[in-house]
């Protein structure tokens, strides 16, 4: 079945690169032999819009025109040649090496199928690839999303779309967006547009939407804002940057990644603090003083907080009195009763 | 939409064009650069055979003999130049080189600035549309683990690293012969033979503390086989692990996304009550007081004590 497929597309390919007068459909019809296999008209006018889909993504420049003022309403079709042929790279083994890297980042994605095809069609050009540097990388990304097809898509024709959207805080609403950009960080898919309700650029979780992504307007229908960042849109950007330092205990043989953010920020990992006489940290332990930038002050309490016993803050204050209040929330949330009581694990919402 | 006849087309084009400037090339030769077996090659070869011009007359066939083992290639001029890139082809390349532009230690800048330089001339259309694709893969790509591992790759090196276990908060030394450098659910691993463990482990990158390339042959032994992480979830819970039940509020939702959950049901306020198995729970004590508040162990209750004993002892040093 895929054979006769693609040796009709070859046919057809290579009947309109052929002709030097614009085709009608009939002729068309007539000239590549699989399509006489369509009982009727409409048959043959389905697979002809399919397969001229096909071209399409495939790159071939079919275009539709008439160059007869008889058949004004017929219109005739052929293969621009000079658009047809992919210009002369001239690619290097390590050029070719890396782009094979970059194609490989769709490998698990659904753009796999375009990427592979590239690929081919840069290594038809000559050389061979030098991948000896680049054996074993397997930079990827996954798009396990269902929206991420319709969103991509959109985003490239510029076409506004709807879907029913869950807030974090729980609340479902219908959301009207014209799509800027598609982005991924950390393994998560996020769409990134205008939201037209609120007049506002929004980012939206795609593990959020609750629905089909549907479009509500043409291609082209909007301006895409230049110098669009969508990483910093998604908070990706470089962290809140307090210059300040930390000066930490920690506990000896422990918070090693602490330790080496230490050592490469130019902070210091010494002096090794004794088992004070008076055991200040409650344990026989050795303590080691650390000193490592803040960045994010609030991200680091939090990593702070989570090293809990062997990691006591010095300094600053602040940061001494977040981590103290997190360990006391923790502390207060942990002991209460359980919020349990009426639920029921029945499996009724599914995280992705 | 069949994919594999689209696909087959376009290696066609491209195999045309190759094929006619080298003509005489071996079968097997011209197989591997396709990256197809030789019977494929000659079922490609089989069909461009009953394509054409139109009329379909013998002498508008394309001519193709393999017979003697080697391939010729005629009258298939009308299809004798690669067919440009498609757009969501050039986008997918373009878009995969500026992932790995920001990743550094993975691959060597001047060619990968070059092929951009290159791809981006040639199709122009391309390149707005590529900027709204956007694919990080920064998080924990420690520059010095990434290149020391590419390096030991490529020249089938050992490694030695001092990684940490968070889980225990504790670094260990390990020799290792590496097999890959991959990226799932957003993190970097390197994956090899650890030759302490003695089976194939998976190295957060972001974890590893010291990386030395040792001077010693690296190739994995012959049962080093890489894992099937063709699902979504790189770790797959087993039924022997703990059943942990934790409550989180509106802040820490995200535990629910971000962990493999076995279950989660809405506890109202914004709560949510989650279920998942754990091989090793000692790090749930330790996510407790991270969460500052947002979030509590509820079952089994030894791990509860635990958490309210860990931010008592934590709380103790400030007092």
């Amino acid at each position: 079945m895929s054979a006769r497929r693609t040796e009709r597309l070859l046919n057809l390919v290579i009947c309109l690169l052929a002709t030097r007068r614009w085709l009608t459909k009939e002729q068309i019809r007539a000239a590549v032999p699989q399509y006489a296999a369509c009982e009727t008209s409409e048959a043959f006018d389905r697979m002809f819009e399919r397969d001229k889909e096909n071209l399409r993504e495939l790159g071939v420049p079919l275009l539709t025109g008439s160059d007869s003022s008889w058949f004004e309403d017929e219109v005739g079709y052929l293969i621009d040649r000079d658009a047809y042929a992919l210009p002369e790279l001239e690619l290097d083994a390590a050029e070719l090496a890396v782009l094979g890297l970059a194609s490989r980042v769709w490998q698990r994605a659904s753009l796999a199928g375009p990427a592979a095809r590239a690929l081919v069609k840069l290594s038809a050009l000559g050389v061979d690839p030098d991948e000896g540097s680049l054996v074993g990388l397997e930079p990827r990304v996954r798009t396990a999303e269902p929206a991420f097809e319709p969103l991509y898509a959109a985003t490239r024709d510029r076409a506004p779309v709807t879907f029913r959207y869950r807030k974090p805080d729980g609340e479902v609403a219908e959301r009207h967006v014209e799509p800027w950009a598609v982005a991924s960080r950390g393994g998560r898919w996020y769409v990134v547009g205008r939201d037209r309700d609120r007049a506002a650029a929004r980012v939206f979780r795609m593990s959020r939407i609750e629905s089909e992504i549907h479009r509500i307007g043409p291609q082209g229908s909007y301006d895409i804002p230049e110098n669009l960042d969508p990483s910093e849109m998604i908070g990706a950007g470089p962290t809140r940057a307090d210059e300040r330092e930390a000066v930490l205990h920690v506990r000896s043989g422990r918070g090693a990644r602490l330790r080496r953010r230490a050592a490469v920020s130019g902070g210091s990992a010494g002096p090794t603090v004794p088992a004070s006489p008076d055991d200040r940290h409650g344990s026989g332990d050795r303590w080691d003083e650390i000193r490592l930038p803040i960045g994010d002050s609030g991200i680091l309490a939090e990593e702070l907080a989570g090293y809990g016993p062997d990691v006591v803050v010095l300094e600053p204050p602040d940061l001494r009195d977040h981590v103290v209040r997190l360990l006391r929330e923790a502390l207060a949330t942990q002991t209460a009763p359980p919020r349990r009581a009426a639920a029921t694990h029945s499996g009724a919402v599914t995280a992705s | 939409m069949s994919v594999g006849a689209t696909d087959r087309l376009s290696r066609l084009l491209a195999m045309v064009p190759w094929l006619l400037r080298r003509q005489g090339i071996p079968i097997a030769e011209a197989a591997r650069h396709f990256g197809i077996s030789e019977e494929q090659l000659i079922k490609d070869l089989e069909l461009l055979f009953v394509c054409g011009t139109p009329g379909h007359m013998p002498d508008d066939l394309i001519e193709a003999d393999w017979e003697s083992g080697r391939v010729y290639l005629d009258n298939a001029e009308t299809i004798g130049r690669p067919l440009r890139l498609g757009p969501d082809e050039a986008v997918a390349l373009l878009a995969g080189l500026r992932t790995l532009a920001d990743v550094p230690g993975l691959h060597d800048r001047g060619p990968l600035e070059s092929a951009m330089a290159k791809l981006s001339a040639a199709a122009a259309d391309a390149v707005p549309v590529a900027s709204a694709l956007s694919v990080d893969l920064t998080v924990g790509a420690e520059e010095e683990t990434l290149r020391a591992a590419r390096l030991a790759l490529s020249r089938r090196r050992r490694l030695r690293l001092r990684y940490v276990v968070p889980s225990r908060d504790e670094v260990t030394d390990r020799d290792v012969d590496p097999m890959r450098v991959t990226n799932m659910a957003g993190r970097w691993y390197l994956e090899a033979w650890c030759h302490r463990a003695e089976e194939v482990r998976l190295f957060r990158v972001d974890r590893v503390v010291g990386i030395e390339v040792l001077d010693v042959d690296g190739t994995p032994p012959p049962e080093a086989v890489s894992r099937d992480d063709d699902g979504e979830q790189l770790f797959h819970p087993d039924e022997h692990d703990i059943l942990v039940t934790l409550e989180v509020g509106p802040r820490a939702r995200w535990v629910a996304e971000y962990y493999p959950v076995e279950s989660v049901a809405d506890l109202g306020e914004g709560w949510l009550s989650v279920q998942m198995r754990v091989a090793t729970p000692r790090w749930l004590p330790l996510l407790v007081l991270r969460l500052g508040g947002a979030g509590r162990v509820v079952d089994p209750p030894e791990l509860a004590n635990q958490a309210a004993e860990a931010a008592r002892k934590a709380l103790a040093a400030y007092s």
